[in-house]
């Protein structure tokens, strides 16, 4: 069952096309990752998702029905930029934008005590906002995003302006929350926690969606063919011994002395060969199935 | 602020009452002979005529004022004289200037030698006020063309003060939510044209009450404080004013006064002017706060809206400019046009109420403000949708128009 359908969407303004003819599916209870450089037309997707603009053409199917202003009260967004009110105090702050998303003053006033408890910030209550850090800031608006337990939950760069302890708590909190059945749109640069906690990714690059699917799946496609050789002695022998069988990727040190050289089979060539081969040339040490880092995946897939 | 208002309305007479600063001496020196003698002292000012030709008068360190009157004053030479080592006031000019003309004009008539001049000039004389009764309405209280001046202006000037300060107050707090980014979180919970449509009303009733709590404690003001403050003597001529029987000449007070009072403690005349008030401020703001809506959503701070600012305060200030000359000729052709042009109208029709125009004049010019508020509140909200996720350049006009058409 998919959460959310966004169909062949697009949207210009003028001068540029924003988004392209965009179509994902992100299914119930997932992470799921939406990447791409920066002007690829994120933002605009997720303003979309949120109602906050229509697009041209397209449609996007919220919960199997299509997308209405109704719908918001089950959506969260954290975006990218964001910001209080900051004469305002927190507590009075919090219950405002909760009951904005529908719930009535006693029980978000009885959430948010839960969740200050939680994130220990009980005492931040009657501050003004202006007196918090940004790091600080941020975990009040994190709570302001999820007070009203939404369905599905967007964060737009939700661990920027965080330390490092601050970060794993809230990607704890959000697993939970996927726990807990809801699920989470992810937009991140960081490639290492989308690793780390999405499922699913989509890849936008100038508006289009040019690569989707499962992480794990498009780690190992994207890892076809690709294998690491450790050894110690002359990088450049190994190369001229390989030269026939493989195309070669970066070459790094590793310790005592040794070498890593990343390897791509060509088509036909077998690995008994190559290693035939490695060992005749180089002291050989290791050789690894590589495994496609999502960083790799992004580089690759984008400057395509 | 209703108690400053009234300071206010107080002032002019106060500011009289205190300004004479002490009194003032004259030198004259009379080459006539026998003009000097003829001017009369009064509480300010006091004539001394010296007998020293003007050289000397002037070089003198004591004598500060010098007036000097040549010898053929009477026979038609006019160009009398005064030195003085200050500015002299308007005041004093004037009271010597209608001194002289009075003596001169009497000699002359002595010439004349009529038989019983005094007694013709008496019967001459004339003092004329003037009561006017609309014949047009049917209440025919006397209307007092002084304080529909005055309060012509007062209305005028509030009505501007209103739209500039919380026209303003909209653009700075959308200004503030763009700047400090918290617009994104509440755009995700609200669709942006409720959020500006919201903010617009909310300031607006802000201003709404601020008014009303003017308008119940000058209303308040003008049921009980003003009577006790009123001399018996002179409430009992204005009772006998309003019942049509009092005479101008046995009153004690000027009339036009007389009326002035009695007019500022009806109350439900000052009532049904604060309806008319508030009727044009709400939607004098509605207009104007909409296109500050609209420049706000489109500049990152306050700086940036300098230049789109004037697209607003242009308009204010001809309903300023406009709504003064109102209050001085409320049938002019220009004020008649300027009450159906919507920039202008509030502040114009305010000044020209008070002069009980004809009611149709009122409702049409509400009813074309008050289309045009929602028309201008169309496109703002589409100029602001696009506007608050527009950031770093720096936009102009061609930019908004360009937005408001967007689909």
């Amino acid at each position: 069952m998919d959460i959310l359908n966004v169909e062949n969407v697009t949207k210009s303004y003028t001068g540029h096309t924003a988004l392209d003819d965009v179509t994902l599916s992100v299914p119930e209870g997932t992470v799921y990752g939406l990447l791409g450089p920066n002007g690829a037309g994120k933002t605009t997707l997720i303003r979309i998702i949120n109602h906050i603009t229509a697009p041209d053409s397209g449609r996007v199917l919220f919960d199997g029905h299509p997308l209405t202003a109704k719908d918001v009260v089950n959506i969260g967004y954290l975006p990218e930029e964001r910001g209080l009110y900051k004469k305002m105090k927190v507590g009075d702050q919090a219950i405002f934008f909760a009951r904005l998303k529908g719930l009535s003053k006693a029980d978000a006033t009885r959430e948010l005590k839960n969740w200050f408890e939680k994130f220990g910030i009980s005492s931040w209550w009657n501050k003004k906002v202006e007196e918090l850090s940004k790091g600080m800031a941020q975990k009040v608006q994190f709570i302001i995003t999820v007070l009203h337990r939404p369905k599905l939950l967007i964060f737009d760069e939700p661990f920027s302006g965080f330390d490092p302890i601050n970060a794993n708590l809230l990607k704890d909190e959000i697993l939970n929350l996927k726990n807990e059945g809801s699920t989470v749109i992810f937009s991140t640069h960081n490639m290492g926690s989308v690793e780390e906690i999405c499922s699913n990714i989509t890849l936008i690059d100038n508006g289009k969606n040019i690569l989707t699917g499962e992480v794990d799946a498009l780690r190992r496609q994207y890892s076809e063919g690709r294998y690491d050789i450790i050894f110690e002695g002359d990088p450049q022998a190994l190369k001229e011994g390989l030269s026939e069988l493989v195309a070669f990727g970066e070459l790094s040190n590793q310790p005592r002395g040794r070498s890593k050289q990343e390897i791509i089979l060509h088509p036909g060539a077998s690995i008994s060969k190559v290693i035939d081969a490695a060992n005749r040339s180089v002291s050989l040490k290791g050789f690894n199935e590589s495994i496609a880092s999502m960083n790799d995946i992004f580089i690759r897939t984008v400057s395509k | 602020m209703p108690l400053f208002m009234i300071a206010l309305m107080a002032a002019p007479a106060l500011i009289m009452t205190f300004s004479t600063g002490g009194s003032k001496t004259i030198y004259v020196i009379d080459e006539t002979k026998n003009m000097a003698s003829l001017l009369k002292n009064d509480e300010e000012t006091k004539f001394v005529e010296i007998n020293m030709p003007l050289d000397s008068a002037l070089k003198s360190e004591e004598l500060n004022t010098v007036l000097f009157l040549p010898a053929n004053l009477m026979t038609g030479g006019s160009n009398v004289t005064l030195f003085s080592d200050e500015a002299s006031s308007m005041k004093v000019e004037s009271l010597i200037r209608s001194q002289l003309n009075n003596i001169i004009e009497n000699e002359r008539l002595t010439k004349y030698d009529i038989q019983n001049l005094d007694k013709i000039l008496e019967e001459v004389h004339s003092d004329v006020t003037i009561q006017s009764f609309r014949t047009d309405r049917e209440d025919s209280a006397g209307s007092s063309t002084v304080l529909s001046y005055a309060l012509g202006m007062l209305l005028t000037f509030l009505l501007y003060m209103c739209l500039l300060l919380y026209g303003q107050m909209v653009m700075t707090s959308i200004i503030e939510e763009k700047n400090n980014r918290v617009l994104e979180i509440v755009v995700s919970s609200v669709k942006p044209t409720h959020l500006m449509t919201g903010k617009i009303c909310g300031i607006g009733l802000v201003a709404l009450t601020q008014i009303v709590i003017w308008g119940i404690l000058i209303a308040v003001m003008s049921a009980f404080v003003l009577p006790l403050l009123i001399p018996e003597a002179v409430s009992g001529e204005m009772a006998s004013l309003n019942a049509g029987q009092l005479d101008p000449a046995t009153a004690s007070v000027d009339v036009d006064m007389l009326k002035a009072m009695s007019l500022m403690s009806d109350v439900s005349y000052i009532i049904s002017l604060f309806g008319m008030l508030i009727l044009f401020l709400i939607g004098g703001f509605m207009l104007y706060a909409a296109i500050y809506a609209a420049i706000g959503s489109a500049v990152d701070n306050i700086q940036d809206a300098g230049q789109l600012q004037s697209f607003v305060i242009f308009p204010i200030i001809i309903g300023i400019i406009f709504g003064m000359a109102a209050a001085n000729d409320p049938n002019s052709s220009v004020a008649f046009i300027l009450s159906f042009i919507p920039f202008t109208a509030p502040m114009v029709m305010m000044a020209r109420i008070p002069s009980a125009i004809p009611s149709w004049e009122i409702w049409v010019s509400l009813a074309i403000l008050y289309l045009s508020f929602f028309g201008m509140i169309w496109v703002a909200a589409k100029i602001y949708r696009v506007g608050i996720f527009m950031y770093g350049k720096k936009p102009n006009i061609k930019d908004l128009i360009r937005w408001a058409r967007y689909k």
